[in-house]
């Protein structure tokens, strides 16, 4: 039914911009930006060793994700060096020793540029399907551990003392990562993935009154995101991945341009006229 | 008030000997208290005493590492955190912040909101109230739960002296409407609410503890306060049989020195534990306080001005 590729890279990239906008959100209120770096820096590795070992590329990628961010929580709790320096460890070691694995496999040549910045237009119908299906997957998930990872947000003693479980929630939000960056390497990319997690939510943030409505809002811009990139970049033939992040990040200053202001401050600002 | 006691039912929570360590040191050790349906318990001490640390250990946010914690099975709780701040990239309002651990109809977040004074901010985003603002929407938050057990982790922090006399009796209102267990960390080493049941004064272990003296009974706090804070407020006076050196050791009432102050060294008596005191303005210390000696017991009384709440 997709024929064609624009329409089959348009229905994926909207796919994956709906599911990583609750996500997101949650990236930017935890604090986590650099994190979601290193996993999807990980996921090179992922791709080396599943060249290496015959793995499905998807499955490796997932492992690898969720085995860095597992390792991040264990050195984490022995607290020798701060978050930030693991953080920076990690994400370049797994980055330089996927790159460093698949010089060595001297037999497989792969198109590295295709990994570091995704090829949209190169979708399948089955990367389709899977974009969907495991999307629909993570959105479910997320709408069942809204609660307690929105209040471990908030402050996860507070959570736990009231009788959520916030270490399970992050747990599972930390998988759920894993399995998102998995879907997103071949769309955007490696490098640019974060990216697609970060700038619709910053941008919703300005428009939105809930953590709900932030949510729907990151997924609503993602999506605008993906379709401007898309065109402007059949438009201009510019490469897709970086059009879909240059695009976010238009409707991101747009967010910041001071039109619509909330109207508490036009009142304030009647209310102080006769000062000036 | 004492109709609220049920000393037939097991406490709501009862720590027996408890202690947690961290990195090698202890935080707090041998720590005895429960805390029954109705009852205030607060605890004082110093900072680094191991307050926050005890409350979390009753509340099952940390485990005890010896020792024993018992909770009612199904007990729930409402708690207020010492430290709370809410990034600005989360929107969220003071009527969404109160359904943020478990659904609440309208009318019970109207009730509590109400109850605390701040119905009219129920739309004001968390991050532009002010710290009192701040401090009755994390209460009401927790109070709209109708916890068995309510855990306040300095809950006048940031509050000015009147608005720290209308929250405890507002914690007061609460204790007696719903008749909950309060376990309250109070910032102050002397002046306490005046309902408390017993006062618990720790430094790494329990110091000593008691029931406070009302202010209303003495002309000096009378007169220090004013008659309507004297409603409210309590003194609790020290009574301590050993004092923390600068340099960590212990000088203990007899004038020896050992390294440590743990009941297994011999110095602690349990004829020390429950004491009243005729004198609150006299304190009946047993030991010589040294040059910084940790205790505190300088600090509120000459020249109260309530900045103790600054340096948190």
């Amino acid at each position: 039914m997709f024929d064609d590729f624009f329409t089959r890279a348009l229905v994926a990239g909207i796919g994956l911009a709906i599911t990583v906008g609750p996500l997101g959100c949650f990236v930017i209120w935890r604090r986590m930006a650099y994190f979601g770096d290193t996993m999807a820096h990980s996921a090179l590795l992922g791709v080396a060793l599943s060249l290496l070992f015959e793995l499905n590329l998807m499955l490796s990628v997932f492992i690898v994700a969720a085995a860095v961010s597992l390792l991040l929580l264990l050195l984490q709790r022995r607290g020798a060096l701060s978050t930030d320096a693991l953080l920076g460890i990690l994400s370049h070691s797994a980055l330089s020793i996927g790159l460093v694995m698949v010089a060595f496999m001297t037999w497989v040549r792969i198109d590295l540029v295709g990994f570091l910045f995704g090829d949209i237009l190169a979708v399948s119908e089955a990367d389709i399907d899977l974009v969907w299906g495991g999307g629909i997957l993570v959105l479910f998930a997320i709408v069942y551990l809204w609660r307690p990872l929105l209040a471990s947000t908030v402050n996860p003693e507070l959570a736990e003392a009231e009788g959520l479980k916030p270490e399970r929630a992050k747990l599972y939000f930390m998988l759920l990562m894993a399995l998102v960056i998995a879907i997103a390497m071949k769309i955007v990319g490696i490098l640019l993935i974060t990216s697609l997690l970060i700038i619709p939510a910053a941008t919703a943030r300005r428009f939105a009154t809930s953590p709900e409505i932030m949510a729907v809002l990151a997924s609503l811009i993602g999506a605008l995101a993906v379709t401007g990139g898309l065109f402007g970049s059949l438009r201009w033939d510019t490469p897709s991945g970086p059009s879909i992040v240059v695009a976010a990040l238009g409707l991101f200053v747009l967010s910041l341009l001071p039109f619509g202001r909330r109207s508490t401050g036009v009142v304030e600002h009647s209310s102080h006229g006769g000062h000036h | 008030m004492l109709n609220f006691k049920t000393p037939d039912q097991p406490p709501l929570v009862s720590l027996s000997n408890a202690g947690v360590r961290r990195n090698g040191r202890w935080l707090v050790r041998g720590v005895e208290f429960s805390v029954s349906r109705g009852e205030i318990v607060t605890l004082i001490g110093p900072n680094g005493s191991g307050k926050s640390t005890t409350a979390k250990a009753a509340i099952g946010v940390l485990k005890p590492d010896e020792g024993r914690v018992e909770r009612k099975p199904g007990l729930k709780v409402g708690y207020v955190p010492q430290k709370l701040s809410i990034d600005w990239t989360l929107p969220l309002t003071v009527e969404r912040l109160m359904t943020l651990t478990g659904p609440l109809k309208g009318r019970e977040i109207d009730e509590a909101l109400s109850a605390t004074g701040i119905l009219h901010l129920a739309r004001a985003e968390v991050q532009h109230l002010s710290g009192g603002e701040f401090q009755r929407a994390l209460l009401a938050r927790a109070l709209a739960r109708k916890p068995d057990l309510l855990v306040l982790d300095e809950p006048v922090q940031g509050v000015d002296f009147t608005g720290e006399i209308a929250l405890y009796d507002l914690i007061k209102a609460i204790r007696n409407q719903i008749g909950c267990g309060i376990l309250l960390i109070s910032h102050d080493l002397h002046v306490v609410m005046a309902e408390t049941d017993t006062v618990i004064c720790l430094n790494g272990h329990v110091c000593c503890r008691g029931t406070p003296q009302m202010v209303s009974q003495s002309p000096e706090y009378l007169k220090l306060f004013g008659s309507r804070a004297a409603q409210s407020l309590a003194v609790y006076s020290h009574h301590h049989d050993h004092t923390h050196l600068p340099d960590g050791r212990v000088q203990h009432e007899d004038g020896s020195v050992t390294e440590h102050c743990h009941p297994d060294d011999g110095h602690h008596h349990a004829g020390h534990d429950d004491h009243h005191h005729d004198h609150p303005h006299e304190h009946e210390h047993g030991h010589v306080h040294g040059p910084d000696c940790g205790c505190g017991h300088h600090s509120r009384l000459q020249g109260f001005d309530g900045k103790e709440k600054s340096r948190v």
